[in-house]
């Protein structure tokens, strides 16, 4: 039986879920006045679902993510200049401005790989363990998507390979309850996506994924279960969106009633006054942190809007690591 | 055929080349494993190309995979991306439709999308080709599809000694690589073979036999049929030139327009169906970069537009043989 997070990881999780909080907010400001365009998936609600797992990951522990994926990104450890720029398409990015939000990877971090295929980093997650488990390394690797991926085949085939090879790979399911524009139970038969966990032989656990002290618990209990050898967890986080699937969705599939109780519970307020409550942040502290990482994410922004962005030559260079012997 | 023939110099199938290509590798270098489906002992596989190599490596190095086409390809990227070398093996070349999403839009562009931070080191072996009675599912040359994807290399071999070289560079080399293994060559080919871990480097085509007259460009299985056009024609006062193209990514494209340069007629030919084939792109491209200077049209061989047909009457006429390289060449020679 595992204590609870001490005061240090309490405060940890709160100070990423504000950064990822605030980076949301302002990028969205910058969509909103046309500063900035692309397509933009706001992880807003969703910041513990990140925060809490990630609390328990190494620098070397590998993370895969989705185009949602600004709280994955920030919550592992990637440089907000360096994100920021990035989601700019600035050379100073992580990727040099060639990938964008749907595909940011930093590896020094151990942010391997952001796809904008629904389901697709699960079979790359079970290699990334695949390739610890050969080299003897005690990393573990966590893959996040939504519920929608739990119906994809690429899901299943993980799930299988990975516990029948026994990986150090926990699948986060972050389970907003929309794939995309459709309901949970419109696509979905089971209640849990958890329950499918049975058919591969590995637990799968149903947490509330807005609550950061149950998830980082049974996120905890995944991982040292990943990092000891003993196999891969599925582990659902129940969570809500709150601006629908893509910037400027006007969520009229959603019930505007759902929607409000979802946004009156935002996790980010809630975990702070219980904070405070407790006397693990004083008012001040806490304020300390959210001017923190308001001045950080203004940096960042600043720093990316003001970047060069990657000269034309740059094109055509990374398509081949070796120069092509003829062409 | 296409190799130097060195006196007493040992011969292999072109399994057995490619057997010995994965054992030197898996000897060189702890971070190369091989995965797919079947290839455990005894059978090493659908083509029983990996047989004798978990023995002699161990089932963590050549493992067997359940049938999980993303997940044995997706997987195979991850642990590239994680530091390894993995040889995965997609028993045939129509199953790669199945994870041409792990192939396509991760393997081959992750390393762009990554600003060139994230190599993916993985070689995709993979059989097929028309000839065996497999039908219109086993038996698809899909190499159009994958050229036209930026990021992936693709390489077609003729013969064992090029088997063994090349696939030895596609292992040890930081770029995604499809092997395509026509499996009438299985059956076919014997060649002489270099012992030891001698390559073949990728994007050098080979001319496998020189000529003034004409250019027959080719790769796989249809070398060794514009060979014996050439043979044929030879008899009849004509000088064919033969380039095996071996690599189609990257394209040895210097080898090509020096030879039709020379010859100013020239021939492309492949077994898959011509219509929108890779011989499509060669055509294309020598007519851009040559057309003041050649003879007549760049003429192109290659299959029907129908899918593989199972009767062997069907399949022998869905075929490019031969004959009909030979036709194509005469329609130039008379211009």
């Amino acid at each position: 039986m595992s204590s609870g997070p001490g005061p240090d990881v309490l405060r940890g999780m709160y100070r990423t879920a504000v950064r990822i909080k605030a980076s949301d907010e302002r990028y969205r400001a910058l969509m909103r006045s046309g500063a900035v365009g692309g397509m933009y998936y706001s992880p807003r609600g969703q910041e513990f679902a990140a925060a809490a797992v990630a609390a328990h990951l190494r620098i070397d522990d590998q993370v895969v993510t989705t185009y949602r994926g600004l709280h994955d990104q920030i919550a592992k450890g990637v440089p907000l200049r360096d994100l920021w720029a990035e989601y700019l398409g600035r050379a100073a990015g992580t990727c040099g401005g060639k990938g964008g939000p749907m595909h940011v990877t930093s590896p020094a971090h151990g942010l391997m790989l952001t796809t904008g295929v629904v389901g697709s980093g699960l079979p790359i997650a079970t290699g990334l363990a695949l390739a610890a488990q050969l080299q003897g390394s005690d990393r573990v690797i966590v893959v996040n998507f939504g519920d929608g991926a739990s119906n994809i085949g690429a899901f299943h085939e993980s799930l299988n390979l990975a516990s029948l090879w026994s990986l150090p790979v926990v699948f986060v399911c972050q389970n907003n309850l929309y794939a995309e524009y459709t309901p949970l139970d419109g696509g979905t038969t089971v209640t849990r996506i958890a329950q499918r966990a049975a058919s591969y032989s590995m637990p799968g656990v149903t947490v509330d994924g807005n609550d950061p002290v149950e998830l980082w618990g049974a996120a905890g209990e995944a991982v040292a279960r990943a990092r000891s050898g003993q196999g891969p967890t599925l582990l659902e986080a129940l969570t809500y969106r709150f601006c629908g699937h893509i910037m400027g969705d006007q969520q009229a599939y959603i019930p505007a009633e759902e929607l409000a109780a979802a946004i009156a519970a935002d996790p980010v307020p809630r975990f702070r006054a219980r904070l405070v409550e407790s006397g693990v942040l004083t008012e001040d502290a806490a304020a300390a942190i959210e001017q923190e990482a308001s001045d950080e994410v203004a940096d960042a922004a600043q720093f990316a809007l003001g970047a060069p962005e990657p000269e034309a030559d740059q094109l055509t260079t990374d398509v081949y690591g070796t120069p092509k012997e003829a062409a | 055929m296409t190799s130097t023939v060195v006196p007493d110099q040992r011969t292999l199938g072109f399994a057995a080349a490619i057997n010995e290509a994965l054992d030197i590798a898996l000897g060189l270098d702890g971070s190369v494993f091989a995965l797919g489906e079947d290839i455990q002992e005894p059978n090493g596989g659908g083509f029983g190309v990996h047989r004798g190599l978990q023995t002699k490596h161990g089932a963590h190095r050549v493992r067997p995979t359940p049938i999980s086409e993303q997940a044995i390809l997706g997987a195979a990227v991850g642990a590239a991306i994680g530091g390894m070398r993995p040889v995965a093996e997609i028993m045939l070349m129509n199953f790669v439709q199945v994870c041409m999403d792990q192939l396509a839009n991760h393997a081959a562009k992750t390393r762009y999308m990554s600003g060139g931070r994230t190599p993916v080191p993985l070689t995709v072996r993979t059989a097929t080709g028309a000839g065996g009675g497999f039908g219109a599912q086993h038996s698809d040359m899909l190499e159009a599809q994958l050229v036209h994807v930026a990021g992936l290399k693709v390489v077609v071999p003729s013969n064992p000694a090029d088997a063994k070289g090349l696939l030895l560079s596609c292992i040890f080399d930081d770029d995604p690589c499809v092997f395509v293994e026509m499996t009438q060559l299985y059956f076919s080919a014997q060649g002489p073979v270099p012992d030891g871990d001698v390559r073949v480097p990728l994007g050098k085509a080979q001319v496998a036999h020189a000529g003034d007259d004409l250019t027959l460009v080719t790769y796989g299985k249809q070398t060794a049929d514009c060979l014996a056009v050439a043979g044929e024609l030879a008899a009849e006062g004509v000088s064919v030139e033969v380039i095996d193209l071996r690599t189609l990514q990257p394209l040895d494209l210097d080898t090509v327009l020096g030879s039709v340069a020379r010859t100013r007629r020239a021939v492309v030919v492949h077994e898959a169906v011509r219509r929108n084939g890779f011989g499509a792109e060669l055509a294309a491209t020598i007519s851009e970069e040559l057309f003041g200077q050649l003879a007549g049209p760049v003429r192109r061989v290659g299959a029907p537009d129908t899918p593989v047909p199972y009767a062997r009457s069907l399949e022998t006429a869905y075929i490019p043989g031969p004959a009909r390289i030979a036709a194509a060449a005469r329609s130039l020679l008379e211009t």
